[in-house]
């Protein structure tokens, strides 16, 4: 019996009892929270004496945002239908106006800000080449992935930057502190953007449009939505958010690397993906993506703490990935 | 008085005339049948009417007695001027409820969603206009698992819902089975009961002569003839339309 035979008395009553219609409704989140409780519980199994400390925990409270940051917002933009690559060229491309802005004034709050505007026109370009000029989203981010890339090493001349003046300020406490001295306020962050995206995608106009512009685009503007105003917005979404976590990540550990980025690709996209997130648009949680985020942030330091190879990661990463999507797309065949 | 007139409208693209001094209206609370063959020229009237196409110069449109300047699509939107598409007007993986208010969403001021609200009204449309009593539908069903006479009937109600005066009904039966036919058809009724108007395109005579008060019959971009249904037999008109299809005229 394949797999997707054996799914199949799952879609037998198309439309069954309240308590089926539940299970239906909240599937792909009952089945993330599934997929982290089975992974925990092996890692719990693999090296119990890492997994019964609390110390990995705040690693994961301290690391995971550096991506979760993005994925949320990222998810906006995959429920449009579109991708975006560019994000860890971003990254660096806001912390490029911070150091342009701090040597020139020595001002942090401005050289922060500076860091979000640069994020917010990087995203207003990725949305203004999408949607005014009709060039693919696949396309036009593997374009701006590089040309930002550029932009940074052009500017920063490859020189790094030392951050150390941000560490005594109110904004490194803010950002990168430690509660109640031992949770990573990066942490609060995280929960704050997933339950801000949260809101405006299911309590906001704006976020009925996201969902209506991924499901079916010609009717959405035979509707009367902006479809191309809601994109523009969404990818400009994610740019800042890039820019933040570029700021988080280098707030972290004081020094702005012209590489920053690099490395967040795969875990982030994983992370939108795996929580459930449709390629093809219309359907996705922010719920999935945040739980997934940190699954995915669990597995790195499981893989090694289970006696594996860090090599064993992005291998691990790729059939998560892999199997998720396929999952997913079986599902969306059989249930509906 | 005319919900809708049209007088003289001729329509051309390059060199081909798709209209030609046509004359056409609608009355209040009447249901009107246009019938022709492909080409005859039904859609570019209908997407003059909504506002995609403006008229060649000496055209007049007249809606409820004024005459209409420039009709864009957002002002024959603002007049009550609906089209009910085929299938692509839904969002099949969103529920109901955002479907019903999909473009228009309900919200509480700086765009924060009513869903409350939203649900609710949806639930009253559903037993009201929809004639949807299973309980296993509810405004959070997605609409993917209706039947596409259900889908017809969430398209229908949607515009009736948005105090549509002019419903345009674009072959809403193409591709139906005879049951959801069947639903389809009584919603055009329910046109009538609300008291609106409503313009209802289709090929099929069959499922035409049923439910409206008058029959325009284009062919080749001008109005070939027009019945009022008490004036001629069902069989009379399928006579007459072979004669059309044949010769370009009505009567032998």
């Amino acid at each position: 019996m394949t797999f997707a035979e054996a799914l199949r008395p799952l879609s037998r009553s198309k439309r069954g009892s309240p308590a089926s219609r539940f299970l239906r409704t909240y599937a792909l989140q009952l089945g993330i929270v599934a997929v982290a409780l089975v992974v925990w519980g092996l890692f719990l199994l693999g090296s119990p004496r890492t997994f019964l400390s609390g110390d990995i925990y705040v690693a994961f409270m301290s690391t995971t945002p550096f991506f979760a940051i993005v994925a949320i917002p990222l998810t906006l933009v995959v429920i449009t239908g579109e991708i975006d690559l560019s994000f860890p060229s971003i990254m660096a491309f806001g912390m490029t106006g911070y150091d342009l802005v701090f040597v020139a004034t020595g001002n942090i709050w401005l050289g922060f800000f500076t860091c979000l505007a640069f994020g917010l026109l990087a995203g207003l370009l990725n949305g203004y080449i999408v949607v005014r000029i009709g060039v693919p989203s696949l396309v036009t981010t593997i374009g701006t992935q590089f040309l930002l890339r550029g932009a940074v090493m052009i500017i920063t001349n490859g020189q790094g930057l030392g951050m150390t003046e941000v560490q005594p300020t109110t904004l490194h406490s803010i950002l990168v502190g430690r509660a109640f001295g031992f949770v990573p306020t990066q942490f609060f962050w995280t929960v704050g953007t997933g339950f801000l995206v949260w809101f405006f995608l299911n309590r906001h106009r704006y976020g009925a449009h996201v969902y209506l512009t991924g499901d079916n685009i010609e009717s959405a503007r035979l509707m009367g939505v902006d479809v191309g105003g809601t994109k523009i917005l969404t990818f400009a979404v994610v740019g800042v958010a890039a820019a933040f976590a570029g700021f988080v990540v280098s707030a972290e550990v004081l020094f702005f690397w012209p590489t920053l980025g690099e490395g967040y690709m795969l875990n982030t996209l994983a992370s939108v993906f795996l929580g459930g997130t449709s390629v093809f648009g219309g359907t996705g949680t922010i719920f999935g993506t945040f739980v997934a985020s940190f699954i995915i942030g669990a597995i790195n330091a499981g893989i090694v703490a289970a006696g594996l190879t860090g090599f064993w990661t992005s291998f691990i990463y790729g059939l998560i990935i892999v199997a998720s999507v396929s999952i997913q797309t079986v599902l969306s065949r059989r249930l509906t | 008085m005319n919900v809708l007139e049209m007088r003289g409208i001729s329509k051309t693209f390059g060199e081909v005339a798709a209209l030609h001094h046509v004359n056409f209206h609608v009355g209040s609370n009447e249901i009107v049948g246009l019938l022709g063959d492909n080409g005859a020229g039904k859609s570019t009237l209908v997407k003059i009417i909504t506002g995609y196409h403006a008229p060649d110069y000496g055209g007049e449109i007249w809606w409820q007695g004024q005459k209409l300047g420039h009709l864009s699509v957002a002002r024959a939107h603002d007049l009550g001027i609906e089209v009910v598409y085929q299938e692509r007007a839904l969002a099949d993986k969103q529920s109901l409820w955002r479907n019903i208010f999909m473009g228009r969403e309900l919200t509480r001021g700086l765009g924060l969603l009513d869903v409350r609200r939203m649900r609710s009204e949806t639930l009253k449309l559903m037993h009201s206009t929809m004639g949807f009593t299973s309980s296993a539908i509810t405004p959070e069903s997605t609409v993917k698992t209706f039947s596409g006479g259900e889908r017809q009937g969430v398209a229908i109600t949607r515009a009736l819902y948005f105090k549509a005066e002019l419903v345009i009904l674009d072959e809403p039966t193409m591709g139906l089975s005879l049951s959801e036919t069947k639903k389809a058809l009584d919603f055009v009724e329910g046109i009538k009961r609300a008291g609106k108007a409503a313009i209802f395109i289709d090929h099929n005579i069959f499922h035409v002569y049923p439910v409206v008060d008058r029959i325009v019959v284009l062919d080749r971009g001008t109005v070939a003839g027009q019945f009022t249904k008490n004036e001629l037999t069902l069989q009379e008109l399928t006579d007459r339309l072979y004669l059309v299809a044949r010769t370009g005229n009505l009567e032998a």
